[in-house]
């Protein structure tokens, strides 16, 4: 099997995949009575796109939040970049090159799309306050510099046309993609996206499939990706975590999943939604 | 020009520097509330703070000195230095910056998600607090303050203006000072939210908690940020209130003139801060020039009040507050 090989592999369309860049050792995630994760362990490659499925409530979300840093598990450890992360807070799990969406959209209403992403740009900038107030200079040279790169994303994630426009005002479906744009700016490590398909119809479900690819094939990103649609998945992902109430019931390959009796049983076999 | 236009110009004129005084004072109350949901109460008690420390910093008073005294019996008040007024501000600002890190790190952070009525009340708690270590600190006399900066008539609007419409307008040195450098400050905090990094990160947490986060954005530093931001136009307001009628205890109610201004311009917009002070400094005096003496004088006291009563039946969300529509 490929995706055993420590250095990384190649996968058969020809893109590289690393060593293991995240890894989430016997993570356990309770709220009072209701365990959320139970004792689950699986690994992210870098530049490999990894999915996370399974029904409502199976703790999908969960694990985004206790990757990203906004839940801390009572057991288990996250490793990253051979590290083990010592409790972290979510801003700077953020600093330590780590973005994310959110299911429910956490956008900057009030803002305008290219100041949304602009934000996700704050922690490349290096110019504190007092440097910003006396040495004009560096700082505007700095803010070009920014506003260079969040204007290739806007380029690229083809949104152009709604670049003033303030967020608030967008319909769902861009609201999704300037999420995207956001996270993406940071040029993070790792890319973890909560449902980014969710709600949206066949036409910008394609759009944004797409786009997911083209990121990690363009910018080589590592993409953490939840979805419900087991289609999606299948395209798009090259390993895929099943999960079902809390527990983690399948890892591997789309194929060597989708044919999992115990999936099948559980995921595929129910209806959810 | 008829003379019922000058006098009412002059009013105007000065009710415009009264109004850049209680845009500032608003602006305190706006930044908190925005970036944290926090309605403080203790805005006022803070310039009281403020400016009482600065007396006492100028004048080398002892702080604690009648605790000292009580304790180990001594008879110690002043160090017997004065500190020139510069040093003196700067000295103040560093104890408003410090002031905030210590409502951040013991009373905020142990009220993270709770209900904004619980912040509310912890700044109620705060205000009362503040009060008595001020009380403690520095003594409970009143005190006179002086900046440098000359009170009285000023002779060159009196020039300027006599030379242009043959009447000299009355406007004081004090207060004129006090609307510049109110003016300047808001400028400033304008042009720091608008084009610096941290004050990118300061919308970004007044416009959503979650999202600032995931950008790799502190609520916490953030929360200081703002705090000492408040602390130093507490700082401003105190200190020219302060020169003006010295440094006591009637110096905190300032703050219940700002309440009218955020009602008139929304709890949440700056440029609504700033347009309801000037609204209501200039309202109140024009009111009182043109019906003051029909209705029986000393309307400044209640005018403010009255006008935003008026907005709060027609406009409740200000001029420039977000329009809130319930999501059903
Ligand atoms: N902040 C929280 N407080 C309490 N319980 C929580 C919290 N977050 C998640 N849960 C619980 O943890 C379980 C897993 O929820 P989670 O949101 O991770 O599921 P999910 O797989 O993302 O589901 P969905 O597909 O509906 O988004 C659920 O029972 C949920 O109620
Ligand atoms: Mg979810």
């Amino acid at each position: 099997m490929l995706d055993t090989q420590p250095e990384g592999y190649v996968t058969a369309d020809g893109r590289k995949i690393g060593g293991v860049l995240m890894e989430m050792k016997n993570i356990t995630l309770r709220f009072g009575g209701v365990v959320a994760i139970k004792d689950i362990s699986f690994d992210i490659r870098e530049g490999e796109i990894r999915a996370i499925i399974g029904p409502n409530g199976a703790g999908k979300s969960s694990m985004l939040n206790v990757i990203s840093g906004f839940y801390h598990p009572q057991e288990g450890e996250v490793w990253y970049k051979g590290e083990r992360r010592p409790r972290m807070r979510p801003y700077e799990v953020a600093r330590q090159g780590i973005a994310r969406t959110f299911q429910n959209i956490a956008l900057f209403e009030g803002m305008s799309v290219l100041d949304n992403i602009m934000t996700g740009r704050l922690n490349h900038m290096s110019a504190g306050f007092f440097k910003q107030a006396l040495w004009w200079g560096p700082a505007a040279k700095e803010e070009a510099e920014n506003r260079e790169k969040v204007e290739k994303i806007i380029d690229f994630l083809e949104i152009q046309h709604i670049r003033k426009t303030p967020v608030r005002r967008l319909p769902y479906g861009l609201k999704k993609r300037v999420e995207l744009a956001r996270a993406l700016s940071a040029e993070p490590s790792i890319l973890l996206l909560d449902e980014p398909m969710a709600g949206m119809n066949v036409e910008e479900k394609e759009d944004m499939s797409r786009f997911i690819l083209d990121v990690n094939d363009e910018f080589g990103s590592t993409i953490v990706l939840i979805e419900h649609d087991m289609g999606v998945v299948m395209d798009l992902s090259d390993r895929v975590v099943v999960m079902d109430y809390g527990k983690k019931i399948g890892d591997g390959s789309p194929g060597e999943v989708r044919n999992n009796e115990e999936v099948i049983k559980a995921y595929l076999g129910v209806s959810h939604d | 020009m008829p003379d019922t236009m000058l006098f009412a110009m002059e009013a105007a004129l000065n009710g415009l520097t009264a109004g850049v005084m209680y845009a500032l004072v608003a602006l305190g109350f706006v930044l908190i509330f925005k970036a944290s949901g926090i309605f403080n109460f203790s805005q006022g008690v803070m310039a009281l703070f403020a400016a009482l420390t600065l007396v006492g910093l100028q004048s080398g008073q002892v702080p604690f000195a009648h605790l000292i005294n009580a304790i180990f019996g001594t008879r110690i008040h002043y160090f017997g230095w004065t500190l020139p007024t510069l040093v003196a501000i700067a000295g103040t600002v560093a104890v408003m910056v410090a002031f905030a890190w210590l409502v951040e790190r013991y009373i905020f952070r142990h009220l993270v998600n709770q209900e904004p009525i619980i912040l509310f009340m912890a700044t109620i708690g705060l205000a009362y607090f503040l009060e008595g270590l001020g009380d403690v600190m520095w003594g409970a006399e009143v005190k006179r303050l002086d900046v440098g900066i000359p009170q009285g008539m000023s002779g060159t609007v009196d020039d300027l203006t006599f030379a242009w419409f043959g009447y000299g307008f009355y406007m004081d040195t004090l207060e004129l000072w006090a609307a510049l450098i109110a003016g300047v400050l808001v400028l400033s905090l304008i042009l720091f939210s608008q084009y610096t990094k941290q004050g990118r990160a300061l919308r970004a947490v007044a416009d959503d908690h979650q999202a600032a986060l995931s950008v790799g954005i502190s609520l916490r530093f953030i929360w200081v940020l703002v705090w000492s931001m408040a602390g130093i136009v507490a700082l401003v307001a105190g200190m020219m209130w302060g020169a003006k009628s010295g440094v006591q205890f009637s110096l905190s109610l300032i703050a219940l003139k700002a309440l009218p201004v955020l009602i008139l311009g929304g709890f949440t917009s700056i440029p609504g801060a700033i347009v309801g002070g000037l609204i209501i400094g200039v309202g109140e005096r024009l009111f009182d020039f043109f019906l003051g003496p029909i209705i029986g004088g000393a309307t400044e006291n209640w005018f403010a009040y009255m006008l935003a009563l008026v907005f709060l039946l027609f406009r409740p969300q200000g001029l420039f507050g977000e329009k809130i529509i319930e999501r059903v």
